[in-house]
């Protein structure tokens, strides 16, 4: 019998991932074994110190610099920025999705299988309950995202991809109110992002093929072979353009990039208001992790054939975002459309190659991260009694009857549009400035336009709030428990000091921009 | 020409081929034949293709979820076969994760038991 040959894992450098996956199985025993009035408390305790135990491993990490998992699992300066990240803006999601002051019983149903629209389905609604499965849901999904911003091999990446996004389509079903709404969102959610796997898994498939031109060296996919085999190999670069094509399809999807992001509207509107705020932050921070390291790690010798084209997805996307949120109506939506208009500005910086570029675009992921959470939670705080009033029209003269929650979202807002003074507009600055040092102009014009297209959506809501009086309509602001205010204080407070003080962070995601190859 | 490692695959074919032939042929001249309506319904768990009530209706799922929690030990069972054909490669590490695997799953299946997916009504 063959002698197996056993990967070295390195423990501590896999620590991070290993407690997130770990306090998700130990999630799923207390929903077995803890009484059910005990279980929200637990649960989101749980989630919290395994969130903060994670985050203080990669900290305690920051010097590695290895790959370790027999190739499967790089730990550098992006992996650790872009982890601490995801856990950073994880812990103000589970704040917002645990929160059960605003909404009574949380914004989660209790039974999801109950008929939508139907006598039950309205009396849960009104009932104290809901369901605390998800809380394992986020914290799988957050190890799967801590998985894919460090693999190192397609495979891994593929596995990541389906961990962190399983649980997201479950997520997406479970909004207590407008139920039908929530089961579309997750319906649409779930067949596209199939859709999706299946490109980035054929594009595997086709680059494999790829990599076995390389004469003297066996084919695979983890990043080094790739990145031989895109400058050695003698073959016709077929195989690899197609592949690099599917793969950047599967992978622009989970970013919400145009012509990808035709999900993205309805699933951030009818997902539960806290999971679309832990989508638009997190899971754009993990999908652009990833586009970083196969861009800039495996395909880096290719980067005078893909530039041109994710330089169009990029125009196209900015393009799509900006103009079709001037059409929105709703508040969720226009904050979709903002969302892909931004993942636009963030596909600029993946088209930066320098370490300039790499460390503007892991900042402008922070600082985005902040802002649209601290969105997402003014807006879970807005409602009437029949739950959120997300349409825009209701949000006329917010402004006169509880001036302290319009005054923060504009402030967001005005963060979004990128007026000086808040970090919109130093993100911007740190994308925008070393694509134009690469010769990169016509992104960053494209890119000022459509900036400028889309302050206009944002100008009009805060126009809305303030110059209106207040109709019969005009619900009130509800008045957060202590979990909502902390997230909504956490973000603006993050928006103000990183448009006045970036240079630390900066510095770090600086510091931290090299990869291990 | 060599067919060597795929001959037994191609006799396991013809076997099961054969069976299956043998087993429907029998039963046909062997067999009594009493037709009642159970033997028309859809089989096991299958929604009836007509007549369909109007906006859906209700169907029962017990089949589903005992069909989903039998995956959960086809996915175990297809991982610890080889682990058991080259146990004796595998060093005590071996033994350690596959430990851990089974742990993995077995949470799945305390969920499914405390949540009440194995009482049938």
């Amino acid at each position: 019998m063959t002698e197996l040959k056993l990967p070295s894992l390195d423990y501590a450098a896999l620590a991070p991932i290993l407690i997130m996956l770990g306090a998700a199985l130990v999630g799923v025993l207390v929903e077995a074994f803890v009484p059910r009035r005990s279980r929200h408390v637990v649960q989101l305790t749980l989630a919290l110190l395994a969130v903060l135990a994670a985050l203080t491993m990669v900290v305690l990490n920051a010097d590695d610099r290895l790959i370790t998992a027999g190739q499967a699992i790089s730990v550098d300066g992006p992996t650790l920025f872009l982890q601490g990240a995801i856990l950073v803006l994880a812990a103000m999601a589970l704040l917002l999705i645990g929160d059960r002051s605003v909404e009574r019983g949380g914004a989660f149903v209790a039974q999801a299988a109950v008929t939508a629209e139907s006598a039950d389905d309205r009396r849960q609604a009104e009932g104290r309950n809901g369901l605390t499965e998800i809380y394992p849901l986020t914290t799988f999904a957050i190890g799967g995202m801590l998985i894919f911003v460090a693999a190192n091999d397609l495979l891994t990446m593929f596995i990541a991809l389906e961990v962190f996004s399983l649980p997201l389509y479950l997520l997406c079903a479970l909004a207590r109110r407008r139920r039908l709404l929530s089961q579309e969102a997750a319906m649409k959610y779930f067949l596209l992002g199939a859709y999706a796997s299946a490109f980035f898994l054929f594009g595997v498939a086709l680059i494999y093929g790829f990599t076995s031109g390389i004469p003297g060296r066996g084919a695979g996919v983890d990043f080094s072979t790739i990145n031989a085999a895109v400058t050695e190999s003698p073959t016709s670069p077929v195989l690899l353009f197609a592949g690099m094509a599917l793969l950047a399809i599967g992978l622009l999807f989970k970013a919400a990039a145009a012509p990808f992001h035709v999900w993205t509207p309805d699933v951030y509107q009818g997902a539960p208001t806290p999971v679309t705020g832990f989508m638009a932050a997190c899971t754009k921070v993990a999908a652009f992790g990833a586009l970083l390291r196969v861009f800039h790690v495996a395909f880096a010798g290719a980067a005078w054939d893909f530039t041109p084209v994710l330089g169009a997805v990029a125009v196209l996307t900015m393009l799509v975002g900006a103009v079709l949120a001037v059409t929105q109506t709703d508040i969720k939506r226009l904050l979709a459309y903002s969302s892909i208009a931004n993942a636009g500005y963030l596909l600029v910086g993946v088209l930066s190659p320098s370490r300039d570029g790499l460390s503007g675009t892991m900042f402008y992921l922070v600082a985005y991260g902040f802002s649209v959470l601290a969105a997402f939670a003014v807006v879970t705080l807005v409602r009437d009694a029949d739950g959120e009033a997300t349409h825009l029209s209701r949000w006329a003269g917010l402004g006169r009857r509880s001036p302290f929650y319009a005054g923060l979202f504009t402030f967001i807002l005005l963060a979004f549009a990128g007026i000086p003074l808040t970090s919109g507009f130093t993100s911007k600055f740190a994308i925008f400035g070393p694509a134009l040092d690469g010769g990169q102009a016509w992104l960053v014009i494209a890119g000022v336009l459509t900036s400028m297209v889309l302050a206009f959506p944002y100008l009009r809501v805060v126009v809305m709030m303030w110059l209106s009086e207040p109709g019969e309509s005009t619900p009130t602001v509800t008045v957060p428990g202590g979990l909502t205010s902390a997230a909504l204080m956490i973000g603006v407070l993050a928006t103000l000091v990183l448009g006045v003080a970036p240079a630390p962070l900066l510095d770090l995601a600086t510091g931290a921009a090299d990869f291990v190859r | 020409m060599s067919l060597s490692p795929y001959a037994p695959i191609i006799g396991l074919f013809a076997l099961a081929a054969a069976f299956s032939l043998f087993s429907v042929g029998a039963a046909r001249f062997a067999g009594p034949h009493r037709y009642n309506k159970a033997k028309l319904e859809a089989y096991e768990c299958g929604i009836e293709p007509s007549p369909q009530p109007v906006g859906g209706g209700r169907f029962p799922i017990k089949f589903y979820l005992t069909a989903m929690l039998f995956i959960v030990f086809d996915i175990e069972i297809i991982f610890l076969y080889p682990w058991a054909v080259s146990f004796d490669a595998l060093p005590i590490f071996g033994f350690v994760e596959m430990v851990l695997f089974i742990v993995a799953v077995f949470v799945a299946y305390a969920y499914v038991w405390r949540r009440g997916g194995l009482d049938w009504d």
